[in-house]
């Protein structure tokens, strides 16, 4: 009894966050790992950006006189970073300009998945998360990619792959198991309810299980150093945070998302609270990881599709076809716009109003996964994302 | 048969102590269910006749609100209309669940309302699965299963939530003058959800001519559900090897009599029927049970219950299933002794974060499912982490909210959970520090939160 109490508290404070600190913990509870990590060291931060982000406003063709006239109000607002002399970053996004000059993050433009014309939110991250081509009628593949990934892993444990936050992560749904965590679940019981919950938790194993796993995930010192997330961005910061604590430890996936950019009208304020809110989540990822683990680290940040060239009536746009990815991370070859720009042109836009998709976001996906794991090329193009042709690898990661 | 009462409150209904008048044996619990639906009439919810107008008046000033500001308000109130009724719909299900003797019909709705998932995709369209439910799944439950299949797979909430409003036959008028084409989304669900089950005997032809046969089945906010002719894909289509032709519903109507008597679907559903209620590796011969019922009577869902209730094997003690978060809320409010009136009356933010901001912290959120194949069963879908967390913060701080004055721990396990508290719990029921931790131990308990 005295030693399954011991066991229980000790657990409440360290079980599965911090092996390394507790090294009896480890052997009680991790038996059975033997040491050998499932994904080695590189980490896979996969963010769905739900609402459709207008790419052209996060990565402008400012080099292009054709961009102001179809954007009179958004291309205008002064302040944003050039990149390369042509594509300049939007204004709203100081904090990943020393990234960018330190080659830490590259920008993907004119990539969308398959889906075309319909333009529906639903439609659109159904296919995102579900990783499939028009080749598939919706529903016929019911679990995400990232999932499917992770089905090919040997020795996978539930903390190898997180989804965070309360919000549904579809992309990681399936077969293989994942931990499901949100960072704003609160525990607070006194030390007696602990002991307590050990007496009755004790003669059922699922419940046990996951008690243990709760109290370690809402112990003090969870979230990075002791520093309890406050203010207004508390829970962007808990994300990033909790995040980063598990990318410490076991975990080598996370996936989450993050909402706010369908921006039909006033998109100035709107994409720009969205962009800060990103921004500080890759920030705090960054400085929660710490230097080591950020250079394992691999960011792709992905949204169901692009919106309109030009602005509509409301200072807004509305939902188009190709659009921008984020990458981001210490592993990734950064301080590069990529993909095939295919200009603004009239003549070039897709159906006359939208930028063209000249590039699957699966293919840098794939590429991605193939640089960090080394999966085997036919099992990302037809297990993962099934009938993707991968095309040349497009260098991605250092 | 003299049925365990433990095994009728937690089995097959919303735990203890059982409502005044509750049926206590499968033969009596079964005449219960043939009878009168009391708890519908007591706690009524709005069917299509009452949704649409209400959606109707939201999209018309959403529309004038569109073009004239000083419109604005009037839309604001149409849309706090349509959430009022949303509120009250939740209400009421609450309600039913919670003072029904009837327990069994309220499970077996929950049942077939997951079976036949309908999602609302954005607020306009909220109250639509919640008329489903008084629709389709309520009236049918003691009718042929075709029925019920019939009424699910032609209400307005399952043709929005699955895109056939939106299916044009690629020969019909439509089709060839818009160019817009066939959506395969609701007939891959009726074959591979609703009846036949996946993996059973058909192939992707069976669901592309079950999508053109569906053609012209559709819906929109002026009309409701109906037949739109201009889609319908001409000519006969095959499905399972059966022709259907004919001229409007009726050759859906036959192919979906056909798949409520398939032995596919006998099979697919009495193993569903028994893995919801009883075990997810049920007993062979309960599920062999059932699945001959099916098959006998041809679906007729009361001969199919029937079955499974008048099963020994429905009757065994062990609570191999963890109670799914609607249910354990329902079940804690009955322990903590709440009426559906208490519900009814409950302030809309006690309402907003002790029931819906909760159930989604378990990992239920109100209605939303994430997929057309509803909730999982299997127990550790559900006490995982996160969803034990939030149990345990709900019964730690819940019902000192919705309760008031909390009842004595110990006199509350008894009362809930009758023989299937034990030592351990009540001694550690006996022990917390104050009332409030001790109420959260019984509700956070293994006893409780298994059925």
């Amino acid at each position: 009894m005295a030693m399954r109490r011991r066991l229980f508290l000790r657990g409440a404070m360290a079980l599965g966050c911090s092996a390394a600190a507790h090294p009896l913990m480890t052997t009680l509870t991790l038996a059975g790992s033997a040491g050998g990590r499932p994904l080695g060291e590189h980490r896979l931060i996969v963010i769905i950006l739900r609402g459709a982000m207008d790419g052209l406003d996060l990565v402008r063709p400012a080099g292009d006189p054709l961009f102001a006239g179809y954007r009179p109000t958004l291309a205008t607002a002064a302040g944003a970073h050039d990149l390369d002399g042509y594509f300049a970053l939007h204004p709203g996004l100081p904090g990943l300009m020393p990234l960018w000059q330190a080659g830490e993050l590259a920008l993907v433009h004119a990539t969308s998945t398959p889906y075309r014309d319909q333009r529906s939110h639903f439609v659109g991250q159904d296919i995102l998360e579900a990783g499939t081509g028009l080749d598939l009628p919706p529903g016929a593949v019911r679990d995400g990619w990232l999932n499917r990934m992770l089905q090919g892993v040997p020795g996978l444990r539930a903390e190898t792959a997180f989804a965070i936050g309360l919000e549904a992560v579809p992309l990681l749904e399936g077969r293989a198991p994942v931990r499901n965590w949100a960072p704003d679940t609160r525990l607070d019981l006194s030390a007696q309810a602990r002991l307590l919950f050990d007496e009755i938790y004790h003669e059922d194993p699922l419940f046990q299980a996951a008690a243990l796993d709760a109290m370690a995930l809402t112990a003090p010192g969870v979230l990075g150093d002791g520093a309890a997330a406050a203010g207004a961005h508390a829970d962007t910061d808990a994300l990033a945070a909790f995040a980063a604590a598990r990318l410490r430890e076991e975990t080598r996936i996370a996936a989450f998302s993050l909402a706010g950019w369908d921006t039909h009208r006033a998109q100035e304020r709107g994409i720009g609270k969205a962009l800060a809110r990103l921004e500080r989540v890759i920030l705090g990822l960054k400085a929660g990881l710490g230097a080591q683990v950020w250079g394992q680290t691999t960011l792709l940040a992905m949204t169901e599709f692009g919106r309109t060239v030009r602005e509509n009536g409301s200072a807004g746009t509305d939902h188009g076809t190709g659009g921008a990815m984020i990458v981001a991370g210490g592993a990734v070859r950064g301080g590069r716009v990529l993909g095939q720009w295919p200009g603004i042109g009239e003549r070039a836009l897709y159906e006359g109003r939208d930028l063209l998709p000249t590039t699957d976001v699966r293919h840098w996906a794939a590429w991605a996964m193939r640089g960090l794991y080394g999966f085997d090329q036919g099992l990302l193009e037809r297990v993962v994302f099934p009938g993707l042709e991968m095309g040349a690898d497009p260098g991605l990661l250092r | 048969m003299r049925a365990d009462p433990e095994v009728v409150a937690f089995r097959f209904g919303y735990g203890l102590p059982l409502p005044e008048g509750a049926p206590l044996d499968p033969e009596a619990m079964l005449a219960a269910l043939a009878g009168p639906d009391a708890a519908a009439l007591r706690w009524p919810v709005a069917g299509m006749e009452g949704a649409l107008p209400l959606m109707q008046a939201e999209r018309e000033t959403r529309r004038q609100a569109r073009r004239d500001s000083g419109a604005k308000a009037a839309h604001r109130a149409a849309r706090a209309a349509l959430e009022a009724a949303q509120a009250a719909a939740l209400r009421a299900t609450l309600a039913r669940a919670l003072d029904s003797a009837d327990g069994f019909r309220e499970r077996l709705v929950a049942f077939w309302a997951d079976h036949f998932t309908a999602v609302a995709r954005s607020g306009q369209d909220a109250l639509l699965p919640y008329a489903l439910v008084e629709e389709a799944i309520r009236p049918n439950l003691g009718k042929p299963f075709a029925a019920m299949l019939t009424a699910a797979e032609f209400h307005p909430a399952m043709l929005v939530y699955l895109d056939q409003a939106r299916s044009v036959g690629p020969n019909s008028r439509g089709g060839l003058t818009q160019g817009s084409g066939l959506n395969e989304n609701l007939a891959r669900e009726v074959i591979e959800l609703h009846t036949l089950g996946a993996g059973a005997g058909y192939g992707q032809d069976d669901v592309r001519q079950m999508a053109e046969l569906l053609t012209g089945l559709s819906y929109n906010l002026k009309r409701g559900m109906y037949f739109d002719r201009n889609r319908a894909e001409p000519g006969a289509e095959a499905v399972l090897g059966r022709s259907y032709d004919g001229e409007g519903l009726a050759p859906i109507r036959a192919v979906l009599a056909d798949l409520s008597r398939h032995p596919d679907t006998a099979r697919h559903l009495a193993r569903k029927l028994a893995v919801h209620f009883v075990a997810d590796t049920p007993e062979p011969d309960l599920v062999a049970a059932i699945e001959a019922a099916w098959r006998q009577s041809g679906g007729d869902l009361a001969q199919v219950h029937g079955a499974l209730l008048r099963h020994p094997a429905a009757w065994g003690p062990a609570a191999a299933k963890a109670r799914q978060p609607f249910e354990f809320v329902v079940a804690g409010l009955r322990a903590l002794g709440l009426a559906g009136s208490d519900v009814a009356a409950m302030a809309p933010k006690v309402l907003s974060r002790h029931i819906v901001a909760a159930l989604a912290a378990m990992g239920q959120p109100v209605k939303a499912p994430r997929g057309p194949d509803g909730w999982p069963e299997a127990p550790e879908a559900w006490i995982t982490p996160q969803g034990l967390a939030a149990r345990i913060t709900w019964a730690m701080q819940a019902p000192v909210r919705l309760a008031g004055a909390l009842p004595d721990p110990v006199a509350l396990a008894q009362r809930a959970l009758d023989g299937r508290a034990d030592a351990a719990l009540l001694r550690a029921a006996a022990q917390a520090e104050d009332r409030r931790e001790g109420v959260g131990l019984v509700l956070a308990s293994p006893a409780f939160n298994r059925r």
